[in-house]
């Protein structure tokens, strides 16, 4: 295949550009400050020892070279904005420009955490919808907006986990994590002190409830499941699966990094999940921001409710709001202040774009997406499981490894066609994954154009594979050095180095 | 719904495409009963200019156009223009996580320059990628060192933020890690002699803030002595990021966990902030979260990838440092815009005004109530002890002033009484001093009289 059969990109210009450090040259300033209405300081009487002797060795340089550093390094980032970005359980969707717009209206943008409350009423007030709204989505009980991300959502959940069966008198030792569940699981159940034992996946990429029946004792706290799981199935034994867990005294936690499959078509408060966390800035819009920030809200039924984390937005009769500090079971805070509200504003503004029929249409949309992909690419890419799939699918490189290519050469040379990768070598149930999620936000021209890439891609690992083993071809830079960059880390820019 | 791209007519053809004649057939592995046959009970759709409407409104519930003379842990600067204009570029906040270094070169060379500023300004020699805030950060740094010194527990000042020793409390509850506290003394400064008596040859770290949470500046030389000769390690944590361009910055540590919030972030009701950790180079395998390193392409060129990433939980699982996966990558963009719009020069300068701003309004205010933790340096904010009750001042000032006062501290502290922590930024006008000085002499004359 010749880069004329690519259609969906053509290469151009990009610009060099240094590390901001290398355009720095002394006396340069990118500001001017207010001239000062109160006397100066001598800075040295002020502080005595604890003066800075020496300024920090910040850069530089005009406000022209910080627009221009800037924006040329932006050019070099591939984006939801420039198009398709299947990266697997990231639910890489559009992010509404009037989430943004919101976002930064001077008295939400600049308010004080502690201002007053009587001053704050419209905080609280946004943040008290969208509280009710995702108890709604989510068919639980009570919610905390606190969680900074969809980990730190997770460690609140299994402390939740934790302080209700302390609560009932024994908080067991050890929480299942299915083998196919994302590696922040198994992380966040140790850090609440839980060991961490392995729960099979059946045939069908399921929970094995046989499995589950034999691990399941009063030692277990309980299972973390991800439904639909990263394989994109949906665990069809999921009341049973509960049904399990509860007669030994256990709890579900859910991982709802999957929600986009469910939102408005299904709700797990209604099929036995005891609590969950939801990605804000996967199923709910907020941006990505290129690895942050994110938020984890975290929902729960009525019997863990006394153990959320302080504080907790509550209306009184006469309809003010105030934040409740007087919880006296709480696991305590999990963050300073109330969590990131700033991506508490974007979700509520997406949740009233779409309202329920918009929200269905988005979830019918993810799924009908991810099937057509697994329908036009299934045969070319080998499908592991042959189980029904939900808002994504995970293919496995077999075929193609046969010729030496393997899902990570594949994801490099579908650069070259114009996509980001999807997610490469995950879930790990899967020998060479290719894992696959559209979102809703992709038209049906982008998803033709990526199973021709995809189908392209497959071609040329039979016809010129060194193609494919070498690429990308066309980006700034090539292949990079990941094994060198471990081995001798070089974490910061140094004066004098290139 | 205006954000999906597709017309009936293509849904239609997808759906036969797939082999299925409804949607619903795609639904059917989750059972009928679960299936959800009903609307949602959340409101209808909005037109984008009724989204903007109704969030105007709520902005007008909140405090407009006050001044605030308020920190407490999260801090009134200005934000240059360019901050916005350039995060606002979809290339940047509509991007993940640079899993792909060839297409994500912008992001890792942005992470790779903030960590070299985080370094210059802390005085430490690496930095990580960011931490979801300071509480978390502080959080995570202490169990670092738990993991480097192999001990078992911790001392955290009580000057600490009140808040993040809360959320240290919560992270450590269940690790086994016992914590106890250190006093502060008559000056503000964590209490040496109490801390020395504290320190056991099971205590990994000892955690102080400085400034601290009285805005009160620590001895950190003096303290990292009395830890490292317990063997223990110290970790400093700063809340006012700004102090840094004036005050010496704490180089005796061995992990330094920032809020950033100063530079560039919004205030925005307490989040999104970015936090970071900076410690050592040796001790940077046992650092938690993401860092970017640089190295070469095939052909020579100089490039940047996400690095060390074993220590990570997507490798590690159970193993790993910490569980963080998704961090706060576009507000440490913030903060390295903001810090390359100041540079060398002018975050002295800014944190010179601050200084000024502050010492005006410590005199301004003392002269109506009395100061408290007198005798020891400070950045921009001190305590302010009132005969009247902190909370009644703010109010009044908030409904009478439009003034955002001081931090009322007995919610943390009983023993202070009626104290507050103030803070004036280089946002603080003069003008604002002077009536919340006013505010408070009226308090006072009030309070006398009452006592009468």
């Amino acid at each position: 295949m010749s880069n004329q059969d690519i259609r969906k990109v053509t290469t151009h210009i990009s610009q060099n550009e240094g590390l901001i450090f290398e355009h720095s040259s002394p006396g340069k300033k990118a500001y001017r400050l207010r001239a000062l209405d109160v006397p100066e300081v001598d800075a040295a009487a002020e502080l005595g020892d604890a003066l800075r002797t020496e300024s920090a060795a910040l850069p530089e340089v005009s406000e022209i070279e910080i627009i221009r550093h800037f924006t040329r390094l932006s050019t070099w980032n591939y984006a939801i904005d420039h198009g398709m970005y299947p990266l697997g359980s990231c639910t890489m969707k559009y992010n509404p420009r009037v989430n943004e717009v919101v976002a930064r209206l001077d008295a939400i943008a600049e308010a004080h955490p502690y201002q007053p409350e009587q001053n704050s009423q419209g905080a609280l007030r946004i943040m008290k919808a969208l509280a009710d709204q995702l108890i709604e989505i989510t068919g639980m009980d009570a919610i905390t907006l606190q969680p900074a991300a969809g980990a730190h959502g997770e460690l609140t959940g299994i402390l939740l986990m934790r302080a209700y069966l302390e609560s009932q008198g024994n908080p067991r030792k050890k929480v299942l994590i299915p083998d196919s569940a994302h590696g922040t699981n198994p992380a966040t159940a140790a850090m609440v002190g839980y060991e961490v034992e392995n729960l099979r996946s059946d045939a069908r990429g399921m929970v094995d409830l046989a499995a589950l029946e034999a691990q399941m004792n009063e030692d277990v706290a309980g299972l973390m499941l991800t439904n639909p799981n990263t394989l994109g199935i949906f665990d069809d034994q999921i009341a049973s699966i509960a049904e399990i867990l509860h007669r030994k005294g256990g709890l579900l936690y859910m991982d709802g990094a999957n929600m986009n499959a469910l939102v408005a078509k299904a709700r797990p408060g209604d099929f036995g999940v005891d609590m969950m966390h939801l990605n804000l800035h996967k199923t709910f819009s907020t941006p990505h921001g290129g690895g942050g920030p994110g938020c984890g809200p975290v929902a729960c039924k009525k019997a863990l409710e006394p153990f959320l984390p302080k504080p907790i937005v509550v209306e009184a009769a006469d309809g003010t709001l105030r934040l409740d500090y007087d919880r006296p079971q709480s696991i305590g805070r999990v963050r300073a202040f109330f969590g990131n509200f700033g991506m508490h504003v974007r979700a509520l503004a997406y949740i009233m774009a779409n309202g329920p029929d918009g929200l269905r249409q988005t979830t019918e949309d993810a799924v009908l997406n991810a099937n057509y992909l697994r329908k036009k690419l299934e045969g070319t890419f080998d499908l592991p499981y042959s189980t029904p799939t939900m808002h994504e699918v995970v293919f496995s490189d077999k075929l193609q490894s046969k010729l030496g290519i393997k899902t990570g050469d594949i994801a490099k040379r579908l650069i070259d066609y114009g996509f980001h990768p999807y997610t490469v070598s995950f879930p790990l149930v899967v020998h060479g994954a290719l894992m696959i999620e559209p979102t809703e936000s992709e038209p049906l021209e982008e998803l033709d154009l990526f199973v021709d890439a995809m189908k392209s891609i497959a071609q040329e690992a039979i016809e010129s594979p060194e193609l494919v083993k070498t690429a990308p071809h066309s980006t700034r830079l090539s292949r990079l050095d990941e094994t060198a960059a471990a081995r001798k880390p070089i974490l910061r820019w140094q004066p004098g180095t290139k | 719904m205006r954000y999906l791209p597709k017309s009936p007519a293509e849904r239609a053809l997808m759906l036969s495409a797939i082999g299925v004649n409804s949607i619903d057939e795609l639904f059917a592995p989750i059972p009928a009963e679960f299936r959800l046959t009903r609307d949602l009970a959340i409101p209808p759709q909005m037109a984008e200019s009724e989204i903007v409407d109704w969030f105007r409104a709520r902005a007008a519930e909140n405090a407009t156009g006050y001044d605030i003379l308020l920190g407490a842990g999260a801090y009134h600067h200005y934000r240059p223009l360019v901050i916005d204009a350039l995060i606002s570029r979809g290339e940047w906040f509509t991007a993940y996580t640079p899993y792909q270094p060839e297409i994500a070169q912008g992001t890792l060379q942005a992470i790779f320059e903030f960590q070299t500023m985080i370094c210059e300004l802390t005085g430490m020699e690496v930095a990580n990628a960011s931490m979801y805030d300071g509480s978390t950060g502080a959080a995570e740094a202490v169990m670092m060192a738990i993991r480097i010194t192999g001990r078992s527990s911790a001392i955290l000042a009580r000057s600490v933020h009140p808040e993040y020793r809360e959320v240290i409390a919560t992270y450590a509850k269940y690790q086994g890690l016992p914590l106890t506290e250190a006093a502060f003394t008559a000056n503000g400064r964590v209490d040496l002699a109490a801390l020395d008596a504290a320190i056991t040859p099971a205590t990994a770290c000892v955690l102080i803030q400085s400034p601290n949470f009285f805005g009160t500046i620590e001895d950190v030389a003096a303290i990292a002595d009395v830890v490292h000769a317990k063997g223990a390690l110290l970790v400093v944590s700063i809340a006012e990021a700004l102090s840094l361009g004036i005050v010496r910055p704490p180089t005796e540590a061995d992990i330094v966990s920032l809020e950033a919030q100063s530079f560039g972030v919004p205030l925005s009701y307490g989040g999104p902030y970015a936090g970071v950790i900076a410690t050592r180079e040796k001790f940077v395998r046992q650092i938690p979260g993401r860092l970017a390193g640089q190295t070469t392409d095939r052909n020579g060129k100089r490039g940047f990838v996400l690095t060390l990433s074993t220590r990570e939980q997507h490798i590690r699982r159970e193993k790993a440092t910490s569980n963080i996966c998704t961090n706060q990558a576009l507000i440490a963009l913030m903060v390295n815009i903001y810090m390359d719009v100041y540079g060398r020069l002018g975050i002295r300068e800014l944190a010179e005004q601050n200084l000024a701003k502050a010492a005006y309004a410590r005199k301004a205010l003392g002269a109506k109530a009395t100061i408290l933790f007198d005798g020891a340096p400070r950045f921009n904010e001190f305590v302010l002890q009132t005969s009247q009750d902190a909370y009644e001042i703010s109010h009044r000032l908030a409904a009478k002033n439009k003034i955002i006062g001081g931090f009322p501290l007995r919610k943390f502290y009983h023993e202070l009484g009626n104290a507050a922590v103030w803070c004036a930024t280089e946002l603080t006008s003069r003008a604002a001093i002077d009536t919340a000085a006013s505010e408070v002499d009226v308090s006072q004359a009030v309070a006398t009289e009452v006592n009468r």
